[in-house]
């Protein structure tokens, strides 16, 4: 660039073209947002569906055998899903309480030098990469469920030994994941609830306590559903943690079974399978897929309904 | 004997002390499940960190195990992320904050980078795989690894220049427009240096997001474990680019997977060290520069 551009008396007309060509550029580069997100869906559909065609939709999403590699293979992928929904579910169920009293104590009840230890610890949970709740859920937790797991089914002659790698074990590893974001996004919201909501219930008379769980949270509804849906969202899509922690066999999810879920299909079988079973692992992410979709456009309504509430 | 109850008599609720032990429980678990994570990472896997576990390589023949390769990996992979993901993340940005008036496609835009914070990393994974690994014929390689990657992070980036250029006082702003700058020059010399502090956490998180990644890497940047073979000019260096690499945590989990599980807690160990100096670098960052602290 010419000395003459950076002088306000420059050159009106080279001035006007590199204004023009900086807001193209900006553009551009906002749009890579829409383009990814719009080609990823191309690509899932399109990698998805082939499958679908070969096996039929009915028999991938309902059918209860999974069995990819047999002489006569079968595909169905139901407890699968089921085991995603379940698992989910459960962890949500676990992780969505002890989240939010820690929410709840962060944001009014913990004395400040507790704040001070508890906020960065949850930070660092947030931080730690997937594979090492996995690593500690197989040698620290899958332990713990086994012993559990040998003096509940100490007399069953049917049930199949998991060692640990069972449901219980990746819903907990899963519940103690989603608790950074259901913290973090429930704190923020308890946070944003005005001073006088408090200050008028406790002049009221009502306890701390009364205060919290019956005006504060009610106040701060849609931030915390918000967070449980994000929540939802962590759980359903997590892969690395509890690949080696779930067991890694299509079975009904009941709490001590070995069980797979979406993510871990993909995981444990991508990379040796081949033609039509691998075509069905597409299938199987276009489901995820079409799950964490879902899951957006509630969060995206929520956030609509959320700015409505602000602006009243 | 009835008496007329006055408030000063404060009613004892029994059920408000369980409540609060209740509250006290649920956040020393999080401190708990930490002390537990990093305390047992740390005394498993601190004895296998040493020189040789740092700057070798895996050989059979040699008997060793080593995660220099991975770690070189890693470190590609983290600088070519950010050499792609960092311009259009700040590009994006500064046309949502500064250029774009409300309506259908700033919406669009804000869904859109919504969508992709929220999708899993394992869908990013099949989608580079497909794309750039088999579309594009990048195959398994640091280069598929790394653009696949900087789709993931570059919500983060977008969010985090976004808070920090709103963070900039106005006043600057219309102060250089005031006095005749052009709207480019303003952001190039009072804008963007002014939210620096902010787009550089931005990058720090996504550092931090990146060596933690597994699943969207697995099926793109592939395994290799080896150290770019430098060519008599260093042309190794670039054709490493094209060739698998895996990070520190895919030698992780498929140490995990063979069950070698002192492999596995070293290199937890050293993505733990990561991790806890990414953390105290945004947090001395953002304190730093923080503007209530000025």
């Amino acid at each position: 660039m010419s000395d003459k551009s950076f002088s306000i008396i420059g050159n009106y007309k080279t001035k006007k073209t590199v204004e023009k060509v900086a807001a193209y550029i900006f553009t551009a580069c906002a749009l890579v947002t829409v383009l990814a997100v719009f080609s990823i869906t191309l690509y899932m559909i399109i990698s998805g569906t082939p499958a679908i065609f070969k096996v039929g939709l009915l028999e991938i999403l309902f059918g209860r055998v999974w069995m990819p590699t047999a002489a006569e293979p079968s595909y169905g992928i139901f407890y699968v899903i089921l085991t995603s929904l379940f698992g989910t579910s459960l962890a949500i169920l676990i992780g969505v309480p002890i989240g939010l009293m820690t929410a709840v104590f962060l944001a009014e009840t913990a004395p400040r030098p507790l704040a001070g230890i508890v906020r960065p610890a949850v930070e660092l949970l947030a931080g730690i990469p997937s594979v090492i709740y996995g690593l500690i859920g197989i040698l620290i937790l899958n332990p713990i469920i086994y012993k559990l797991e040998l003096a509940i089914f100490k007399d069953s002659s049917t049930h199949q030994f998991t060692g640990g790698s069972n449901l219980i074990s990746a819903v907990l590893v899963l519940a103690i994941m989603i608790l950074p974001t259901v913290i973090n996004i429930s704190e923020a919201s308890i946070k944003a609830v005005p001073e006088h909501y408090k200050h008028a219930s406790l002049a009221l008379g009502a306890t701390k306590i009364q205060t919290i769980f019956k005006v504060i949270i009610p106040a701060a509804k849609s931030g915390i559903v918000t967070a449980i849906v994000l929540g939802v969202g962590r759980a359903i899509g997590e892969a690395m943690a509890i690949s080696l922690v779930a067991g890694n066999k299509a079975n009904i999810p009941l709490p001590f079974n070995s069980v797979r879920f979406l993510t871990t299909a993909v995981v444990s079988e991508m990379s040796y399978s081949a033609d039509i079973h691998k075509q069905v692992l597409f299938t199987i992410g276009l489901v995820l897929f079409a799950f964490i979709m879902i899951i957006n456009l509630i969060l995206n309504a929520l956030m609509k309904g959320g700015k409505k509430d602000a602006g009243r | 004997m009835p008496v007329a109850k006055s408030i000063y008599d404060r009613k004892r609720r029994p059920l408000d002390f369980f409540i609060h032990a209740v509250i006290y429980f649920c956040s020393f678990l999080s401190i708990l499940i930490l002390a537990v994570i990093v305390g047992y990472v740390s005394i498993r896997g601190v004895s296998s960190v040493n020189w040789a576990f740092l700057t070798s390589v895996p050989s059979t023949i040699k008997g060793t195990f080593g995660i220099a390769g991975n770690i070189i990996n890693t470190l590609y992979i983290i600088v070519i992320t950010l050499i792609i993901a960092v311009p259009f993340g700040v590009g994006a940005a500064i046309y949502l904050n500064e250029y774009a008036r409300p309506g259908r496609i700033v919406r669009l835009i804000e869904f859109t980078t919504e969508t992709l914070a929220g999708i899993p990393s394992i869908i990013f994974g099949l989608f580079g795989y497909v794309f750039f690994g088999l579309t594009l014929k990048l195959g398994f390689s640091i280069l598929t690894g790394s653009f696949t990657l900087a789709i993931m992070v570059l919500p983060l980036i977008t969010r985090n220049t976004q808070e920090a250029l709103r963070t900039v006082p106005s006043s600057y702003c219309s102060g250089a427009l005031g006095i005749g700058a052009t709207k480019w020059y303003m952001i190039r010399t009072i804008l963007l240096p002014s939210a620096m502090p902010g787009i550089i956490t931005g990058i720090i998180l996504s550092i931090g997001r990146i060596v933690g990644e597994s699943a969207a890497l697995l099926f793109t940047a592939g395994s290799g474990y080896l150290l770019p073979k430098l060519g008599t000019y260093g042309e190794g260096l670039l054709e490493k680019i094209l060739q698998p690499g895996g990070t520190l945590t895919i030698q992780m989990y498929l140490s995990m997977e063979k069950a070698k599980y002192d492999a596995a807690f070293g290199i937890a160990f050293v993505l733990l060290l990561i991790v806890l100096g990414i953390n105290m670098l945004t947090k001395f960052l953002s304190h730093k520069f923080s503007v209530n602290k000025r």
